[in-house]
């Protein structure tokens, strides 16, 4: 009995499974790293082959390899492959992020110039080439105008197509529509204003005008409908497909007409999600310049009638202020554009709060 | 309030699939009649063409005859939400809406339908909850998401908000699949009590549970797969579990096929 106990115990260590093993150091990452750039700085400063950009290259280069070569060594392969990838996968988070941060802090690094109260309180009329001041009014006034005008055209007009497309459309025709929107999804925005140049600017408005074709900011609006439209109408059909058939069919199994169910169940539910698309087609119409150019014709002065008479935006504003001879206007486009991104940002938050308002209240 | 539902050679399809052929039975109001069968016997088609649910997939229509006291509610001028209001339903998975409160949840029916007063929906609200036996549970967060409850506690609420409308027959398309047997044991209970108002019928593969809360039991089997489902006895339940007509039934409640 003893000598199989005793047999028992003696086995080799090795063979009883255990859970623990090696691990590096906490602080060995950095190391690693640190010893990296270091490397990469001796090298690189020693023959005088670059700057700080080709260290950080090469020093990530190195850093992934020791890493790679130390888990290895106390780790083990499994341990080493899955440190490196994870390095790979953080670094291409950095890399992601970085043109973002970089451009965020170049708008306002350099658009901190001209934020001033008269920027947002002038426009460009009657400014010439030695004038250090003048503004966006004009162009703020023509963005809002454009892009909710499109925005009024266009929400409703994707909302009501998506909706046939999940819950109503049937066969060809549907799947007809689904193509076509697909195919306007990749219309250039040029495109859109020369079609707009030609349908609206050159035929329909000389009705209104006196027989004269005549730019609007309506125009504008029209070619950013075009270009906002497939992006509502895909967004939303893809958040009206995430809402689980069985919440339809409890409705309808309460008596509620199929109508009454995609009004107060099914677009309620979905309801955020639209709300994101809805902003990112904003966002992208607001950005558009060429159409602007082509239908509104941009100008100096301040037009609060987007259905009469040339009109600017922000981009266009950029557009013409970065190509402008004058030594002031370069700081007058930063301004702008970072206007623009503000304008953006801010109308984004403000639908998402209120959609999840909208969602939790009451 | 119970209605008597007559079935006649219900036949129904999806596409060129026949799901079921030939369907005749009777339910009698205010009793609990279990369909038990093996799984893509046709249960929950036959369940769902009684509130015409069925037609609501693409491609799915019903032949035959499904009488109400004597309506028919297959005939072309018969309204389709009327008849869901008649008929209630209950769902396998527990389906309460995201967007809306408990309250909200339990008086859905009553508000999409237009009712607007605010006495009656707290009434009815508070009348249903109480049926549902959830009252108790949920008297205190009426405002808060239906979605925050427990699984049994939202299939209750489920129960509530198909209570809260009225219907003559509840349909219940397998309640208890997706609870613990606490909650399933809450919602027999439920069962038993609404059997003094409602007409229920209740799609189930639990045996037991046919056994337990069903006066009639009715058998649904196929031949093969892509065969369309047939009736093959319907009798009281005691009779079905204790001494079935046919060779087939007693095969599957015993546990030698299905």
């Amino acid at each position: 009995m003893t000598t199989t106990a005793t047999s028992h115990r003696t086995r080799p260590p090795a063979q009883q499974p255990t859970l623990r093993a090696r691990r590096l150091p906490k602080y060995a990452a950095a190391a690693i790293a640190a010893a990296a750039l270091l490397l990469a700085a001796a090298f690189v400063y020693g023959t005088g082959t670059g700057g700080p950009v080709l260290v950080v290259v090469l020093g990530a280069l190195l850093y992934l390899a020791g890493l790679y070569a130390a888990a290895n060594r106390v780790e083990g392969r499994r341990s080493a492959r899955n440190r490196t990838w994870s390095a790979l996968i953080h670094s291409a988070f950095v890399l992601a992020v970085l043109p973002l941060a970089s451009v965020v802090w170049t708008l306002v690094s350099k658009g901190a110039e001209r934020l001033d109260a008269d920027f947002f309180l002038t426009s460009m009329n009657n400014i010439g080439a030695r004038d250090p001041n003048g503004g966006a009014y004009h162009a703020i006034v023509g963005t809002l105008q454009q892009v909710g005008v499109a925005a009024l055209i266009t929400v409703p007009l994707g909302i009501l197509c998506a909706i046939y497309i999940v819950e109503y459309g049937r066969g060809r025709f549907a799947a007809a529509i689904r193509f076509f929107v697909d195919v306007m999804t990749g219309i250039p925005s040029i495109v859109a204003g020369l079609f707009v140049l030609a349908f609206w600017v050159l035929i329909v408005s000389p009705w209104f005008n006196d027989g004269r074709p005549s730019f609007s900011g309506f125009a504008a609006a029209l070619a950013l409908s075009v270009l906002m439209l497939p992006t509502v109408v895909r967004s939303t059909e893809e958040m009206l497909r995430l809402v689980p058939a069985p919440l339809r069919e409890g409705a309808y199994a309460l008596g509620v007409p199929k109508w009454k169910t995609i009004l107060r169940v099914v677009l309620p539910t979905a309801l955020p999600g639209i709300v994101t698309g809805v902003m990112l087609a904003i966002a992208r119409a607001a950005g558009e310049t060429a159409p602007v150019l082509l239908v509104a014709g941009g100008g100096a002065a301040i037009n609060f009638n987007p259905f009469e008479n040339n009109q600017s935006s922000l981009a266009l504003f950029v557009y013409q202020q970065a190509g402008d001879a004058s030594r002031y206007a370069p700081a007058r486009a930063w301004t702008a554009a970072l206007t623009l991104v503000a304008l953006v940002l801010i109308l984004t938050v403000a639908a998402k709060l209120l959609a999840r308002r909208n969602r939790l209240g009451r | 309030m119970a209605k008597r539902i007559e079935a006649s050679n219900v036949t129904a399809y999806y596409g060129a699939f026949k799901a079921i052929e030939n369907i005749n039975l009777t339910v009698e109001p205010k009793t609990v009649t279990a369909l038990i069968g093996p799984s893509g016997c046709g249960k929950s088609t036959f369940l769902r063409s009684i509130n015409r649910m069925h037609e609501v997939l693409p491609g799915a229509r019903v032949e035959g005859s499904l009488t109400i006291d004597d309506q028919d509610i297959y005939d072309r001028d018969v309204d389709v939400t009327a008849v869901r209001r008649m008929i209630g339903m209950v769902f396998q998975r527990p389906n309460p809406f995201p967007t809306m409160s408990i309250f909200e949840n339990v008086v859905a029916g009553l508000r999409l339908n237009g009712v607007r007063r605010k006495s009656i929906l707290d009434e009815a609200a508070e009348r249903a909850l109480r049926s549902a036996n959830l009252w108790d549970e949920v008297k205190d967060r009426l405002g808060k998401p239906g979605a925050g409850l427990s699984g049994g506690q939202q299939q209750r609420l489920c129960i509530a908000r198909t209570i809260a409308v009225e219907p003559q027959v509840v349909l219940m398309d397998e309640p208890c699949s997706a609870l613990d047997p606490i909650s399933t044991l809450a919602i027999e209970d439920l069962m038993f009590q609404l059997k003094d108002k409602f007409t229920i019928i209740i799609v189930t593969h639990n045996m037991q549970q046919a056994a337990r809360v069903s006066d009639r039991t009715a058998f649904f089997s196929i031949e093969k797969t892509g065969d369309p489902g047939r009736l093959i006895e319907y009798d009281n339940t005691q009779k079905i579990f204790s001494n079935p007509g046919v060779k087939k039934t007693e095969d599957y409640i015993t546990g030698r096929f299905g």
